[in-house]
């Protein structure tokens, strides 16, 4: 059941209904069976891929528990880190075997695999660790395991932060509902109306005869398709389950007006950075083979060899976040290229010091619009390796930037009316980013105002309706981050 | 105060959607008329002796007007653009709750599309399903046509409900709106005559049309099924079927599916007559009476069409003579009088 599907709407709209209607104890059992029911939707065979995630995470989880409370410390230790690794590996080990079907056979991935796995195994790690204790009741952990909302393309919460909300019992608040469906509302149109419109642009230009300035736009083109795709599904995910009383992380927030990449990677797929930088970044940089590689640099090089355990995590993490998203070499790429420019932006610290000392413009507005374009631009090259899977394509389009070619505006699949949309759509979404950025949640600025609240909401529900590229005669796709 | 508020947005925003919808949904009254045939129905509903069911072989062939001015039997035309069989059974089925005509005729070229996938491509499909289904009233035959009329693309595309709330299919007509959405917004005119769209054009037939022979000539499985639930519903219902293959040169109407009619036909006593056997007797003239040279007839074919059939219903299914009506005879007067009016306008804008 995909988020832009009606029978999506309507099952959303009969448990709404359903979950304030019942006794707020039972609450947690009907998401429990929602979410089944909306995964089994996908294919009643997925449904084995996730009872096996739950079980064996849920028997690991005790496991591991169970051993360190051992007396032998020593034995404690060496007990949970064997289930850990047994769980770890069962758990990616099938994740990679479905990547690679799905890569080298075409077999679709069990939907929201790779979100439900790493939300797992964070469980597992974060007991593994200590900093949870974990759930005696299997039903309760299939609950944080496949809740429905952030199933399909996340955000990847931590199980801290989730479970308590979905296993207490909530009142029905007016307030939050609607700020919900507000949400989800906004998620439509940035699916709907921008990057399902979009996507058809993005599709043509990726043919081999569009090269030269065509090869930029089609950077800028895809940069706005997988924001308003993986936002806008993100902002559905976040405000069914606000108006379900269930708060989820943050995933996005506003990654356009980053001024550099850390700053960017703090901002995009905001859970999973964090899981990354979590259960692999600190782990392999305080590894023994890493503390004993930093002990050897620092000798050779004092200053560098400080920082080369941090850069060999850095890469570490980048390569898993590539692989995540595919085990093609284009997405190995993209991990790697963006694990190159961190580093590097770190290598030139003391050199932007400099610069920033000798020219003082950093508090200059100008300034920090240009740092934000260079940012973006600079991550439009980036992303557009996610578009090649032939990385040497990519690199031969990318030689050819520089070459005179005009760019069919009109022969993409877009009329004048289409670039109208985009572009006051795109107008749309970089006034409430702005206004967001300065002034917080606009859905709290309206609520004081109930006249300019209505006409924004009829306002946006009329632009979906009516701009939205959805129903007979339109392509539009699911959400790009399905297929992981 | 807030809640009233609330529901002064919420009545609000549901009067924009319905005249939005209003002003989206195809009109049918300049272009493509065939779409508004199936809602004129209901204003004619209630006094039909003799009611026709199928696709364009029977509302471009036959003309009520006159059946009505040669032998005083009063009918109307449940046609539609390329009407599947199933639509017709649905058809049927609901306008035999609004009356009970002595005879039902249905045109049989439609069983030779078996599934709604069969019948071409499946946007072409989609359309025509919207130009029959559309207007059609809520009811559960509505309902049941419209699933089984669904094609593939419809169906993974729940467009279930956008039958029901045409809105969501029609969404993005607003940049295609044209002068005739803004004059018929509110309301429509009407464009047939008892279900019969009059064309005038002459553009004559010339050459025998070339369709290759077809692996497997049995009809589908289906569509017997539904020939099958319309003869028993109108023996139920004590209405008289007849089978019948209007007068058209194309599509081919093979000799292979004549003779599993006729099997069907003698097997259940129905009456099936094949008019492109009696076209000498009918006294068409491909020169003069098809507008499209041999798929449709225009108005002077239809006519004649007609008057034959007329004759053969009159003395064969006893289809009375309501011209002594004097209710009946002023209600098809003032019809009459604007098919001539239209046939006349029709001339004048051909000459």
């Amino acid at each position: 059941m995909s988020f832009i599907s009606y029978s999506f709407l309507l099952f959303a709209a009969i448990l709404l209904v359903i979950y304030y209607s019942i006794p707020a104890r039972g609450q947690w059992l009907l998401l429990l069976g929602a979410s089944y029911c909306f995964y089994a939707q996908s294919g009643i065979e997925n449904l084995v891929f996730i009872l096996l995630t739950t079980a064996s995470t849920y028997i690991a989880a005790r496991l591991i528990y169970r051993a360190q409370a051992a007396c032998d410390r020593k034995t404690a230790k060496r007990r949970s880190r064997i289930w850990l690794w047994l769980c770890l590996g069962i758990h990616f080990g099938l994740l990679a075997l479905c990547k690679v079907r799905f890569t080298f056979q075409n077999v679709l991935l069990p939907m929201g695999i790779s979100f439900y796995m790493f939300q797992s195994m964070g469980y597992v790690l974060d007991v593994y660790r200590g900093s949870i204790h974990p759930e005696r009741n299997p039903f309760k952990l299939a609950l944080f395991v496949s809740y429905f909302p952030q199933l399909v393309q996340g955000p990847i919460s931590k199980y801290q932060e989730l479970a308590p909300q979905l296993l207490g019992q909530r009142c029905y608040n007016g307030k939050q509902v609607s700020f919900g469906l507000q949400r989800m509302l906004w998620g439509y149109f940035k699916k709907l109306v921008i990057a399902d419109r979009i996507a058809v642009a993005v599709l043509a230009l990726k043919g081999p005869e569009h090269t030269g300035l065509a090869f930029l736009v089609l950077s800028c083109f895809y940069a706005i398709q997988i924001y308003g795709d993986f936002t806008g599904g993100i902002d559905i995910a976040i405000g069914l389950s606000e108006a379900l009383g269930i708060t989820l992380p943050e995933n996005f927030v506003r990654p356009f007006f980053s001024k550099n990449i850390a700053e960017y990677w703090r901002r995009w797929h905001i859970t999973l950075g964090r899981w990354m930088k979590e259960y692999v970044f600190y782990s392999v940089s305080v590894s023994a083979p890493m503390r004993r590689l930093s002990k050897s640099a620092r000798k050779k090089w004092p200053k560098f060899g400080k920082r080369l355990p941090v850069y060999a995590a850095t890469f570490a993490t980048w390569f898993c976040t590539g692989i995540w998203h595919g085990i093609t070499p284009n997405f190995l790429l993209w991990g790697m290229l963006n694990g190159l420019v961190i580093v590097i932006s770190e290598e030139l610290t003391p050199l932007y010091q400099k610069f920033h000392s000798r020219f003082p413009w950093k508090s200059k507005p100008w300034y920090g619009a240009l740092e934000m374009l260079r940012m973006f631009l600079l991550m439009n090259l980036i992303r557009i390796v996610d578009l090649f899977p032939n990385v040497g394509e990519c690199f031969r389009r990318l030689g050819t930037v520089f070459t005179p070619a005009s760019v069919p505006f009109l022969e993409l699949g877009l009329g004048v009316v289409d670039y109208g949309i985009l572009i006051c759509g795109c107008a749309v979404m970089l006034c409430v980013s702005i206004l967001q950025e300065k002034k917080g949640s606009v859905r709290q600025l309206l609520w004081q105002r109930a006249g300019l609240r209505y006409a924004v909401v009829l306002g946006l529900l009329l632009a979906v309706l009516l701009m939205g590229s959805y129903g007979i005669g339109y392509d539009a796709g699911n959400f790009i981050y399905n297929q992981f | 105060m807030k809640k009233v508020k609330f529901a002064v947005a919420l009545g609000a925003a549901f009067i924009v959607l319905i005249l939005l919808q209003m002003l989206l949904v195809p009109k049918y009254m300049l272009h493509s008329q065939e779409g508004a045939l199936i809602g004129e129905y209901y204003d004619n509903a209630g006094s039909n002796d003799v009611i026709f069911i199928g696709d364009c072989e029977v509302y471009e062939n036959f003309s009520p007007i006159t059946l009505w001015e040669k032998y005083g039997i009063t009918s109307y035309i449940r046609g539609s653009a390329q009407q599947t069989i199933w639509q017709s059974y649905y058809l049927l089925e609901e306008t035999l709750r609004y009356e009970t005509p002595k005879v039902v005729v249905f045109n049989v070229l439609s069983m030779k599309y078996d599934t709604p996938e069969s019948t071409g491509s499946q946007s072409r499909r989609e359309a025509y399903n919207r130009m029959t289904l559309d207007t059609m009233r809520w009811s559960s035959s509505k309902w049941n046509a419209i699933r089984a009329s669904m094609t593939q693309e419809e169906k993974e595309k729940e467009a279930l409900l956008t039958y029901i709330f045409p809105i969501l299919r029609y969404h993005d007509r607003w940049s295609r709106l044209t002068r005739e959405d803004l004059t018929y917004w509110f309301g429509r005119d009407t464009v047939s005559h008892n279900g019969y769209l009059m064309q005038a054009g002459i553009k004559p037939f010339q050459a025998a049309f070339q369709e290759p022979p077809l692996a497997d000539y049995s009809f589908g499985e289906n569509s017997w099924n539904y020939l099958e639930k319309m003869r028993c519903l109108c023996e139920k219902r004590g209405v008289q079927l007849v089978l019948i293959k209007a007068p058209s040169l194309s599509p081919v109407w093979w000799e292979q599916w004549d003779a599993q009619i006729e099997e069907y036909a003698k097997q259940h006593n129905l009456l099936y007559i094949n008019m492109l056997d009696h076209q000498r007797e009918i006294g068409l003239d491909w020169t003069t009476d098809t507008y499209d040279a041999g798929l449709h007839l225009n108005v002077y074919g239809a006519e004649k069409a007609s008057a034959w059939l007329g004759k053969l219903l009159a003395d064969k299914c006893h289809v009375p003579d309501r011209r002594d009506d004097e209710t009946l005879a002023a209600a098809w007067s003032e019809k009459a009088a604007r098919y001539y009016e239209q046939k006349r306008r029709l001339e004048n804008e051909k000459n």
